[in-house]
């Protein structure tokens, strides 16, 4: 599906006329019915705070106590999914008439219809020797009829991956875009007075369950990556106290060092098909964006000259790089091509500009921007045109997009209120490239760096 | 014992220096090394610390060696030819308001910096090594300009 820039196409529950239409391609719901006279397929997104799906998410139905157990949490983690992308509106559960095992069997859609839901989930959970048959189906309420019914089969370990898949399904049948549930976040975990704080890579699932360190803190951990398809995670080290980009085996735990640069190595990220990573490197006091096979170990240099050249970031199709650089005097954005020629400036709004990551889509690039002593995430179209600030404040950085192109992540500090550091914090947040729906990504301690994985399956 | 307490106290007195602006600790130079019995070890960074000074500090977003900070790395540059066997490395900071990668190059740009002044005061390079750590090791935990005056530097360590 090709996306016009700054639209989203987006299937829409039909409020009034007959249920889910999840054919036919309409505008946002605030237009009502006269937008379906309207031909256009596009969303607005600067007014795409349009009301919520309404949709019902029951327990799952279970023969077993356990089996009933594992339904209703595998409910209530969809439910918390689909209510925080900002696109849904989950209906009231003490509100509910028909049973969960009643509507598993057959759904009365009048008991659904007059609580104001517009979708419904239903579902029974089969627990036999440690593992899980979970059969989903969801239904458009208003046109009586079943929209998908699919059947999840995985070790019992795996329920909440399931929640995940069927959190996707839900989001991408009703809003006509890829979901972003079943992924995960790496991150750096920070503890200890900032003077001497601990620095680790963290894991944990898009909704923060499943949490794990990576490393220890015996050194410091910065700007983890995921590789696009395997499970590797690219990362700068200060291990032996020499700071070099790393790659990290998420199974194993493995680690090695990446190139063999006399100086600091840092910023790397991935290219689109996996095989190289793009990174800065120091020879002297400037910093150049080279690239590394990570086959061959072999090195390719695509920037020269005296500048700061940091934070490259390909283009979704690997043919562009967009990177922030002081060449100019101060820090900017520029895009070049992928062997290094014909850099342009592309930021020339008021400020600074930094940390450029492209969006999966392709249409956009989100930033961080530092003017008049606060600091912003905004996206632009990869030419510069089009600039929104979706939040702003004292201290926020590091956008990362989650694969569908739809939320961003980033993190937001706040200053120390005494000399002591007191006050100070750094969290996770995530916001609707619309620039509503902000909500803080919680973690046991501060937290910094974030990254968005692809979708895991 | 007596030289960590020393140790400490000189810690104190640089950071006294550090919040009322530039190289007061020069003051305390004097006896230059002519250490005695109870001063730190000649040679160690409690000497560089007490005796020279081992930081200088930059202006926002700048990573050129400022005309009042400059002796401050002729000093060093002189005691490290007193002491040929020590070894640094040069530590380069910067303040909170910056993105992390960026800060990272800009600090290193930073202890680049002070090196050369160092190479150019006649210490060999083999001896010098440098490092950045951007904004995530501040000195001054504070949020507000004079912390971060003093968090935008570059500091001298014996290895």
């Amino acid at each position: 599906m090709t996306m016009p820039a700054f639209g989203f196409t987006r299937r829409r529950v039909f409020a009034g006329a007959g249920g889910l239409v999840v054919a036919s391609l309409l505008p946002d719901f605030a237009l009502g019915q006269q937008a379906a006279s309207t031909q256009t397929t596009v969303i607005d997104v600067t007014r795409a705070r349009t009301d919520p799906v309404p949709i019902a998410v029951p327990d799952m139905a279970g023969a077993s106590p356990d089996a009933q157990r594992v339904g209703r949490d595998i409910a209530r983690v969809i439910q918390a999914n689909l209510r925080n992308s900002g696109l849904f509106r989950p209906v009231d559960r003490q509100a509910f008439i028909q049973t969960p095992e009643t509507a598993a069997a057959n759904p009365r859609f009048q008991d659904w219809r007059v609580i104001g839901a517009h979708a419904l989930t239903t579902g029974r959970v089969e627990e036999s020797g440690g593992r899980l048959r979970v059969e989903f189906r969801l239904w458009d309420v208003l046109a009586d009829s079943q929209l998908q019914g699919t059947a999840f089969t995985a070790p019992a370990a795996q329920w909440r991956r399931i929640a995940h898949l069927i959190s996707d399904v839900i989001y991408e049948r009703l809003l006509g875009e890829k979901g972003y549930f079943d992924t995960q976040l790496v991150y750096v975990a920070e503890s200890g007075p900032r003077d001497r704080r601990t620095r680790r890579m963290a894991l944990m699932d898009q909704d923060g369950e499943n949490h794990r360190f990576l490393t220890d803190g015996s050194f410091q951990a910065l700007t983890p990556r995921f590789h696009p398809t395997a499970r590797q995670v690219a990362f700068m080290s200060y291990f032996r106290n020499q700071p070099r980009v790393y790659l990290f085996n998420l199974d194993s735990g493995q680690q090695q060092v990446l190139g063999s640069f006399g100086g600091m190595t840092f910023s790397p990220r991935f290219a689109p098909d996996g095989r190289s990573v793009i990174l800065s490197a120091s020879r002297g006091g400037d910093a150049n964006i080279f690239v590394v096979d990570i086959a061959s170990r072999r090195e390719r240099q695509l920037t020269s000259g005296g500048s700061l050249d940091v934070s490259p970031c390909y283009s979704p199709d690997g043919t562009q790089i967009v990177f922030n650089s002081d060449r100019g005097g101060d820090q900017q954005l520029y895009v070049m091509s992928a062997d290094g020629g014909g850099a342009r400036r592309i930021s020339f709004g008021n400020g600074r500009y930094a940390t450029p990551v492209w969006s999966p889509r392709g249409d956009l690039i989100a930033f961080t921007r530092m003017a008049g002593g606060q600091f912003a995430i905004g996206v632009m179209r990869p030419d510069g045109s089009g600039e929104r600030i979706l939040s702003e404040g004292w201290s926020m950085e590091g956008p990362t997009f989650a694969p569908n192109g739809r939320v961003l992540a980033f993190y937001r500090e706040t200053a120390a209120r005494d000399s002591r550091g007191g006050g100070y914090s750094s969290r996770l947040a995530q916001i609707d490239i619309a620039g509503f729906n902000e909500r803080q990504i919680v973690t046991p301690t501060d937290a910094s760096d974030p990254a968005w994985s692809p979708l895991l399956s | 014992m007596t030289t960590k307490l020393l140790g400490a106290l000189a810690a104190v007195a640089l950071l006294a220096a550090c919040g009322s602006g530039t190289e007061q600790s020069s003051a305390a130079t004097g006896g230059g090394a002519e250490t005695t019995a109870t001063g730190p070890r000649p040679g160690s960074q409690e000497d560089l610390v007490a005796n020279i000074g081992d930081r200088v500090f930059f202006d926002t977003d700048r990573v050129t060696i400022r005309a009042d900070q400059r002796t401050v790395l002729d000093r060093q540059a002189g005691w490290l030819q007193r002491f040929p066997q020590v070894q640094i490395a040069v530590e380069g900071h910067a303040d909170e308001r910056g993105t992390r990668e960026y800060n990272l190059a800009l600090g290193q740009r930073r202890a680049n910096s002070a090196r050369d002044v160092l190479v150019a005061g006649g210490v060999a390079p083999a001896r010098i090594d440098t490092i950045s750590y951007g904004k995530d090791r501040p000195a001054a935990l504070g949020s507000n300009e004079q912390a971060w005056s003093q968090n935008r530097r570059a500091v001298t360590v014996v290895r």
